[in-house]
């Protein structure tokens, strides 16, 4: 097993564990750690905002009491004190464990991995971090006179390491680097409302950001909705961007929860699985281990591995998302998908959404630019926390967008995009382009007909 | 801490600030008639942050010993490229006498509900809303007990220590018939009752929560554009905290992204507004003995009859704007450099009666419940009505769902033309630069004369 940079050790930690639960009669028990380095700096117009530097570990043990009953603690505090005290908060805690609903060891926490490609990079010197995002805001200023600033902007690398172990020999281990640049400028003009737009990208290391992609991206959005108008209240069609769908898709994946399905608290039931929930040419699938996904995990917090998981073929309904304990209740085996809890939660990775292969994908030739009729281009949605009832399937929420009238685009002033998950999966007209890699998925542009746009015109 | 203290300044820093804090956190929650989750959090670290003129380092870590903190301070420093000095050189004079907040405090934890009390009490409230509720698909309740140590020690001569106990109860059901859903959650909370708990009332809180969802379940969508709005009081203070409260720290000086940076002395609001943010209240949420950077909260009055009268400020706030320190440097943990943030933040209230400013409307929506909100960089806001209403010919008339408000502070600000005599302060949480937080959010009923509703 590799030492970690950040000094973590697996075998260490279970042969410390395990001496502690013996001491403590605890038979079985399993823990998931964390530890991270982070360097990130901010600028403020060719001056240094704030640099940040940050050490964090934490762990969370679970054990199961003499009754089968499971508790949990976590702690950031690795001393064998600290851990000690973690195990008795665990054990005072299993007493209260949900005998109707007992996790159990995942059966695939000691099946082989299949490794993940994520080359380990070096970090770079803060200061390094520092002239780097300086000169890619000189660079954004500079793109336009209107661009005034870049209030919100960052750099930051992060090395970690996870771990998984539990007691019955499984040991997973992965060490990971990524960096991460966001940019967004602020703009304004003379009379007119200020406005605002972003770009962010990811690596593995900082020397690989995308920095003049993630500058033109920003300059040009920014830039792009100076000229904005008000839109007219009304119904549209709209093409979405592929983060824009992604993250509605995200807000709404209790769709695919079976642990939300067993709780009552998702837009889908026991016997969904086979059912009709979107267009027919619609595939989605949860593929946390794509060569897109910068921080692929190669495993979950109960250890399973993570793999590929169709969720949606042919706007059918083929699988839902699951731990060891949603897994049993359905009998299937886990997907790679759980956290770590007394009960387990259970998320979606990373989407991968397009064409069904063979079935054309809907209306073909889709462009944008060249449609007849009045089109809204939403780019991002705003307050996903807040406007997502993701229980009843609906959502109302801002946009930043375009309207696009027989090709030319105007930015839409302050608007809402409203409508129901479930009908939007049925009023998809079609994709446009090729899938995009975003921080979220891969998706193309998708066009969805009749969706109500609220607007102050 | 003053080996620290005394290292950074002898680097050349201007000011060394080390935030220490130990915290317990439980989390339980009931589902049905079960307990589903009971998850104890331990957590300790440290914050340490350098300042030359108006820049800043900052390093966090959960190594907490002295080689460990040494070690943070040496990458702060460095980020600012200092270096230690040997010897020390310096012109540190040492911490004076702790001022202790946290002295009267040390039983706290003690003298909260262990967890087999946490427990019956949940499954009191899941128990009273299958009692009051119908339709019901699900009944959650959930139970947040957070107490956390801080001690702040700054080579300014801060030396100070707070203990701080917040707990929160939690209520959602989601009801479901046919088609028709409403998904319904209240949240209650206070801080520094340890007896908090147990003084619930769980047979309220269930009837208000099963009252919401019964109302909401069959509501109609309500129909888009633009109108007055009546918002009521209590948790309808989320519009003055997103729309204004946000672009009134000095966070948002610093930045370039309020349009209130010279506004001081000028009107930004109806001449019915005054707003005010204060850490003072007794057991709300967002109350404080002092702030994260070891400073005692102060009573800010933010508008006062619609002029803007201060910003909130924080340490690196006051460096770099100019605006002095209100007791407003806040942080979720040790993790955040500490940042200009809201405590309790509240309208004050004014001289009508709630009926007359429903009778004032001819049509418009009356928010009863707010959801979440958010503000943007250039201060558009948004946020959700939970619980709404047609309001026709000056009454209210039926229930309608799916609303979000949109706007810009500084067109809706002026258009808050009526504030009523009910002001109530509700626990709400707060996220933003350095990390979420517990602050309460509050005012009368008031009226917004014009305000984007978006809806299908």
């Amino acid at each position: 097993m590799t030492r970690s940079p950040s000094g973590l050790d697996a075998e260490t930690l279970r042969s410390r564990l395990d001496q502690m639960a013996a001491r403590s009669g605890i038979r079985q028990w399993d823990l998931g750690a964390a530890c991270s380095t982070d360097t990130s700096v901010q600028v403020d117009r060719g001056e240094a905002k704030q640099m940040k530097g940050a050490q964090r570990s934490s762990i969370t043990v679970r054990v199961w009491n003499d009754d089968g009953l499971v508790g949990i603690t976590s702690t950031s505090d690795l001393s064998d004190a600290g851990l000690e005290r973690a195990l008795a908060g665990a054990s005072e805690a299993s007493a209260f464990g949900n005998a109707d609903d007992i996790p159990a060891f995942s059966p695939l926490a000691t099946a082989p991995l299949q490794p993940l490609d994520q080359p380990i990079k070096d970090p770079v010197s803060i200061l390094d971090l520092l002239a780097t995002l300086k000169d890619a805001e000189h660079q954004l200023l500079e793109s336009h006179p209107a661009i005034d600033t870049v209030p919100y902007n960052g750099l930051a690398q992060r090395s970690s390491d996870r771990i998984y172990l539990n007691s019955a020999g499984a040991c997973r281990q992965q060490q990971l680097t990524t960096a991460s640049l966001y940019l967004y400028a602020r703009a304004e003009e003379a009379g007119r409302k200020p406005r605002s737009a972003g770009a962010v990208r990811l690596a593995y290391g900082a020397a690989d950001l995308d920095i003049a992609g993630c500058i033109e991206e920003a300059a040009g959005l920014t830039a792009s909705h100076l000229d904005y108008a008000p839109i007219e209240t009304g119904r549209y069609t709209c093409v979405f961007s592929p983060e824009a769908f992604l993250d509605l898709i995200g807000a709404f994946s209790n769709l695919f929860n079976a642990r939300a399905v067993l709780d009552g608290v998702s837009l889908s039931n026991r016997e969904s699985l086979g059912e009709s929930l979107a267009v027919p040419f619609l595939d989605l699938h949860d593929h946390g281990r794509h060569p897109g996904n910068i921080g692929a995990s190669a495993f979950d917090g109960e250890g399973t591995p993570t793999a590929r998981l169709a969720l949606l073929e042919g706007g059918v309904l083929r699988h839902f998302l699951h731990s060891e304990a949603t897994a049993r209740a359905f009998g299937v085996a886990p997907t790679g998908h759980a956290g770590m809890g007394a009960k387990v939660s259970v998320g979606p990775d990373w989407f991968e959404i397009g064409p069904t292969p063979g079935s054309g994908g809907g209306q073909q030739g889709l462009n944008r630019f060249t449609a007849a009729d009045p089109i809204v281009w939403i780019d991002s949605l705003s307050a996903l926390h807040a406007g997502v009832k993701a229980s009843q399937g609906s959502f109302s929420l801002p946009f930043d967008g375009w309207l696009l009238r027989r090709g030319e685009r105007r930015s839409i002033e302050a608007a809402t995009v409203a409508g129901d998950i479930r009908q939007v999966l049925k009023a998809i007209v079609g994709f446009e382009g090729e899938p995009q890699i975003t921080p979220d998925g891969v998706c193309p542009h998708v066009w969805v007909e009749g969706l109500s746009i609220t607007g102050e015109a | 801490m003053e080996p620290l203290l005394s290292a950074g300044r002898g680097a050349g820093a201007d000011l060394v600030e080390v935030f220490l804090e130990r915290t317990d956190h439980l989390g339980v929650l009931a589902e049905q008639d079960t307990i589903t989750n009971v998850s104890p959090a331990l957590g300790m670290g440290a914050g340490i942050r350098v300042f030359l003129g108006e820049r800043d380092g900052f390093v966090s870590t959960n190594d907490l010993s002295a080689a460990g903190l040494m070690a943070a301070l040496d990458q702060a420093l460095g980020m600012l490229a200092l270096v230690r000095s040997v010897p020390d050189r310096s012109p540190f004079e040492g911490l004076p006498g702790l001022r202790d907040f946290g002295a009267a405090k040390l039983d706290w934890l003690d003298r909260c509900p262990d967890l087999r009390e946490a427990t019956h009490r949940l499954l009191e409230g899941t128990d009273r809303l299958q009692r009051h509720g119908s339709h019901l698909q699900a009944r959650r309740g959930s139970y947040a007990r957070d107490w956390q140590e801080v001690l702040v020690a700054a080579s300014d001569g801060t030396f100070a220590r707070d203990i701080r106990l917040h707990q929160s109860v939690g209520l959602n059901v989601l009801a479901a018939d046919g088609d028709h859903r409403a998904g319904v959650g209240r949240r209650y909370g206070t801080s520094g009752r340890p007896d908090d708990l147990r003084q619930w009332n769980a047979e309220t809180s269930a009837q208000e929560v099963c009252a919401s969802a019964s109302t909401m379940l069959y509501a109609d969508y309500v129909e888009a554009g633009q109108c007055p709005v009546v918002l009521a009081n209590r948790f309808g203070g989320v519009i003055f905290h997103e729309a204004c409260g946000h672009l009134l720290e000095t966070t948002q000086v610093e930045r370039g992204t309020t349009p209130f940076a010279d506004r001081v002395g000028s009107a930004i609001a109806h001449e019915a507004v005054t707003a005010i943010d204060e850490g003072l209240s007794d057991g709300a949420f967002g109350s404080l003995s002092m702030d994260d950077e070891g400073m005692e909260p102060q009573r800010t009055v933010l508008i006062e009859n619609g002029v803007l009268q201060r910003f909130l400020s924080d340490r690196a706030g006051e460096r770099r704007t100019g605006h002095a320190r209100t007791g407003s440097g806040r942080r979720q943990s040790h993790s955040f450099a500490a940042a200009s943030r809201m405590r309790n933040t509240y309208i004050a209230a004014g001289p009508h009666t709630p009926a007359e400013l429903i009778a004032s409307v001819d049509r418009g929506l009356y928010c009863k419940a707010m959801g979440g909100g958010s503000v943007g960089p250039t201060g558009q806001f948004n946020f959700a009505v939970e619980e709404g209403y047609l309001i026709e010919n000056g009454e209210l008339t039926k229930p309608v769902k799916g609303a979000t408000l949109i706007g810009e502070a500084k067109e809706v600000m002026p258009r808050i033309s009526m504030c009523a005599d009910d002001l109530e302060l509700a626990a709400g949480f707060c996220g933003s630069v350095s990390g979420s937080i517990f602050v309460t959010v509050g005012q009368p009923h008031i009226k917004v004369d014009s305000i984007t509703v978006g809806g299908r």
